[in-house]
């Protein structure tokens, strides 16, 4: 594979074709923060948060570091205000879903993002879609996926896939950065499929 | 229906086509598009065709009619539709009734005389002075009509018509005499850009796909027209298909495709039917399919129908909906030209593009480069709607002002009302005012006032526009339209119509506006597709020019165009009220309190704030007045509100 020579934040890195910005600067141990990538999931570009800038012919452009592939002579920076600024406004916007989401605090920390800026919507999801991705790609089960568009995106398990799928696998719980798809997962089981032990005495 | 096998065969049939057509011989081209028809231009149709063999005007023996009544797409004067053209002598009738058709077969057809009732009056203006000739109404007579000038005189479901005005010839052109370089390096040269909204340069774009070394490649028709209010992508579909199809198999030629899509949308039913009949007659006639005229080239179209979500305008997205997946936008790049459908080359372009490629073929690179401005080339159409008195589509060469469109062409704003501003380039255009209306219109100029050319709309704002309500319908728009994959889009979109909704409920706080713009700034740089890239231009280029009215609904609580139902309040000046119980009658809500000779009152709790009494007041009383911004005087006493006439007092 041909080897590609790029600069990001000043350093000269070596990458190979159909390497992203991000594998690049991971391997020299240049850290962008992510919040929807995956190391075992098609790159998805989704949460915007490993925004970086890139320059190419002269030209500066603010692109997605999972998503964007490495070029010969790209310059990269990591970090500037606007970048800085951009991640911050993003941190508020998710925060008013997730205000308690370890990930996102510790990012908020970082960037001085205020979890208040903007009003509460607390549907405690901030739609990465790492469960809805890793349920399709790696477990080829496709149990939750996305429903609706635009701010009424959310996501939701198929009951009839998720009461046979999901009993003893639930690999995405630890994937979740807000823990929402558990409850999503619990929500679901209780209307759809409750497990017997928890049938009201009625019924049985 | 013969197969045409060689360029000679085609000017064989063309030239026994026009033989058999009598310039002549009357014929009545009236307009079906969708606009007309839904003004009821189909029964306009029926009654001339019964009037036409009620009058003996069709002989029996040939089935040839001594009238021809030729249903075509849209001429564009959608204002006065149904509309239609009398041929040899080019009358045009507008608003043309069923009950007319009558009158117009006898007098005009037969009698030769011309209807006085039916011909264009300019708005506003005594009776006396009228337009015969289509081509001197003011509308038409400003435009510059090389895409959609021919489609009063084509039907489109008769490939005939398209052949008798020279149709097919910049296929045969580029198939027989061109190299497929040479196609690609006139389209270059003609500096034909985009029409679908980046403009970026067509003949750059077709030459990338051109030089990829991969054999499948794909060329695509994006139709998926969204912009609210725009239709000039439909009008040229359902009026003059054969010429985006001709565009659209030279371009595959160009860049070594043999298969293409046109992606339009479902809600364009009678464009699909209008392409679908096109591409069958193409086929059957040898335009499209296997060896084409002897060339042998090959190259079939599909029609794929779209659900309607504006975000699969967007390429990237058109072609994970045409993959069958859901139409969310994939990032960029690779680009389509080097990793398009089904991971092949692709080259999108909009209908329009597609239309202006036969024209270049035709005549040269040089005939579109000296049409427009320095940047811009060609001609542009547009639907030019809202506070206008020529609402329809006009094409303009590029570089006309703002101005001309607005007033030349679209005779200004109706009902003697004050121009607020135009909105261009769609849901993610931006709204120019009065200052800037001398521009050139071109891509670039646009841009610089900080709007964009889009794929054409143009909405014309009087002086009763809300600027804050006009970015909140667009903000609305996009928030319905964003497919939510990205967080910039999803949720700043979400968060600006928030606070653009409580501005206008007067819940607006002390630093809104630095907040939108905060948030504008984080949408437009790190959103995936260019449906978030340019969703803040409605409200970055409203903060721009009309910072003002922000500020007065912020600050103020007032609404300046008394648009903002939560900030305005109607109220009768009891000075000037006579009781003539018009606006209690009317009034929806039952809240106006009244009787004869006792002056009206509205009662304030039960006001929905309509505007009815507003507007049904008589002018010569104007008591209904609107207030913003400033608390309604209590409702005078029970004991004062009897009508005392003078002749009564004495």
């Amino acid at each position: 594979m041909s080897e590609i020579l790029l600069q990001i934040d000043g350093r000269e890195v070596k990458a190979s074709e159909g390497m992203t910005v991000l594998d690049a600067a991971q391997s020299v141990g240049i850290s962008i923060p992510t919040l929807c990538h995956h190391e075992k999931l098609d790159p998805y570009g989704a949460c915007r948060i490993c925004t970086v800038e890139v320059e190419t012919g002269g030209r500066t452009n603010l692109v997605a570091a999972c998503i964007f592939p490495v070029a010969q002579d790209l310059v990269v920076r990591t970090r500037s205000e606007q970048i800085d600024q951009t991640r911050k406004t993003l941190l508020e916007l998710m925060l008013a879903h997730a205000p308690d989401a370890p990930a996102l605090l510790e990012l908020a920390q970082e960037y001085g993002a205020d979890k208040d800026r903007f009003e509460k919507e607390p549907s405690f999801c901030i739609l990465c879609g790492l469960c809805v991705r890793y349920c399709a790609e790696v477990k080829k089960a496709n149990a939750i996926g996305f429903v609706d568009r635009g701010p009424n995106r959310e996501i939701n398990f198929m009951p009839e896939i998720a009461s046979k799928e999901c009993w003893n696998c639930k690999e995405c719980f630890p994937l979740c950065p807000t823990s929402y798809v558990q409850a999503a997962y619990h929500l679901t089981e209780a209307l759809a499929f409750p497990p017997p032990a928890s049938k009201p005495a009625s019924e049985e | 229906m013969p197969r045409i096998n060689s360029p000679a065969e085609l000017e064989e049939f063309r030239k026994d086509i026009i033989s058999k057509r009598d310039p002549n011989k009357p014929c009545i081209a009236i307009c079906t598009g969708t606009g007309c028809l839904a003004l009821g231009a189909a029964n306009v149709v029926t009654a001339l065709k019964e009037e036409i063999k009620k009058q003996g005007l069709e002989t029996k023996v040939d089935v040839e009619t001594k009238v021809d009544v030729r249903e075509t797409g849209c001429p564009g004067f959608c204002e006065r539709g149904p509309l239609l053209v009398i041929y040899p002598e080019e009358i045009c009738y507008l608003q043309v009734e069923p009950g007319d058709a009558e009158e117009i077969i006898s007098e005009t057809i037969v009698a030769k005389k011309v209807i006085d009732r039916l011909l264009y009056a300019a708005p506003g203006t005594d009776n006396d002075e009228k337009i015969v000739r289509e081509s001197e109404i003011p509308f038409y007579k400003h435009q510059m009509r090389n895409l959609i000038g021919n489609n009063i005189k084509i039907d489109p479901k008769n490939i005939d018509d398209y052949l008798a005005v020279g149709g097919y010839s910049a296929l045969v052109k580029a198939l027989c005499q061109e190299t497929p370089e040479q196609v690609v390096e006139m389209v270059k040269n003609s500096g034909l850009r985009g029409r679908g909204g980046a403009g970026f340069s067509a003949g750059m774009k077709w030459e990338f796909a051109r030089k990829s070394p991969e054999k499948t490649k794909y060329v695509i028709v994006n139709a998926d027209e969204g912009d609210p209010g725009a239709f000039m992508d439909r009008a040229l579909l359902e009026g003059n298909p054969h010429s985006v199809l001709e565009g659209l198999t030279i371009g595959a030629f160009a860049i070594g495709s043999h298969e293409g899509y046109i992606y339009v949308r479902q809600e364009y039913p009678l464009a699909v039917e209008n392409v679908g009949i096109a591409i069958e007659q193409a086929e059957a006639q040898g335009f499209l399919g296997k060896n084409i005229l002897g060339s042998g080239f090959d190259f079939t179209i599909e029609v794929h129908q779209g659900a309607g979500a504006f975000v699969c305008g967007e390429e990237t997205a058109l072609l994970m909906s045409l993959e069958g997946k859901p139409g969310e936008p994939r990032p960029r790049p690779p680009y389509p030209a080097v990793k398009g459908l089904w991971g092949k080359p692709t080259n999108i372009n909009n209908v329009e593009t597609w239309a202006n490629v036969p024209l270049i073929i035709n005549n040269g690179a040089d005939f579109l480069s000296s049409i427009g401005t320095e940047s811009s080339k060609g001609t542009k159409i547009f639907s030019l709607v809202g506070k206008v008195n020529n609402t329809g589509l006009v094409e303009v060469p590029m570089g006309i002002t703002l101005r001309d469109i607005i007033y030349e062409v679209g005779g200004g704003v109706p009902g003697g009302k004050k121009f607020k501003a135009v909105q261009t380039g769609g849901p993610s255009g931006g709204c120019i005012p009065e200052e800037h209306l001398d521009i050139g219109v071109d891509f670039d100029q646009l841009a610089k006032v900080g709007a964009i050319m889009g794929s054409g709309g143009m909405i014309v704002m009087d002086e009763d526009t809300c600027m804050v309500d006009v970015a909140k319908y667009f903000l609305k728009f996009l928030a319905g339209e964003s497919c939510g994959k990205c967080s910039p889009c999803r949720e700043g979109i979400r968060q600006m119509h928030k606070i653009l909704n409580n501005v206008s409920e007067g819940k607006g706080r002390e630093g809104d506006i630095e907040l939108l713009e905060e948030l504008c700034e984080a949408t437009r740089n790190a959103s995936l597709c260019a449906l978030g890239g340019t969703a803040p231009n409605p409200v970055l280029n409203t903060i721009r020019y009309f910072r003002d009215e922000y500020e007065a609904h912020i600050k103020e609580k007032r609404c300046p165009a008394y648009v903002c139902k939560e900030l305005i309040a109607y109220y009768i000046d009891p000075d000037k009220c006579t009781a003539c119980m018009i606006c209690s009658r009317k009034c929806p809500a039952e809240a106006i309190v009244g009787a004869k000779k006792q002056i009206h009152v509205i009662d304030q709790e039960k006001c929905t704030n309509c505007g009815t009494c507003f507007e049904v007041c008589p002018s010569r009383f104007s008591a209904v007045t609107r207030l913003s911004g400033e608390p309604v005087p209590p409702p005078i006493p029970e004991e004062e509100r009897t009508i005392v006439r003078k002749s009564e007092k004495k």
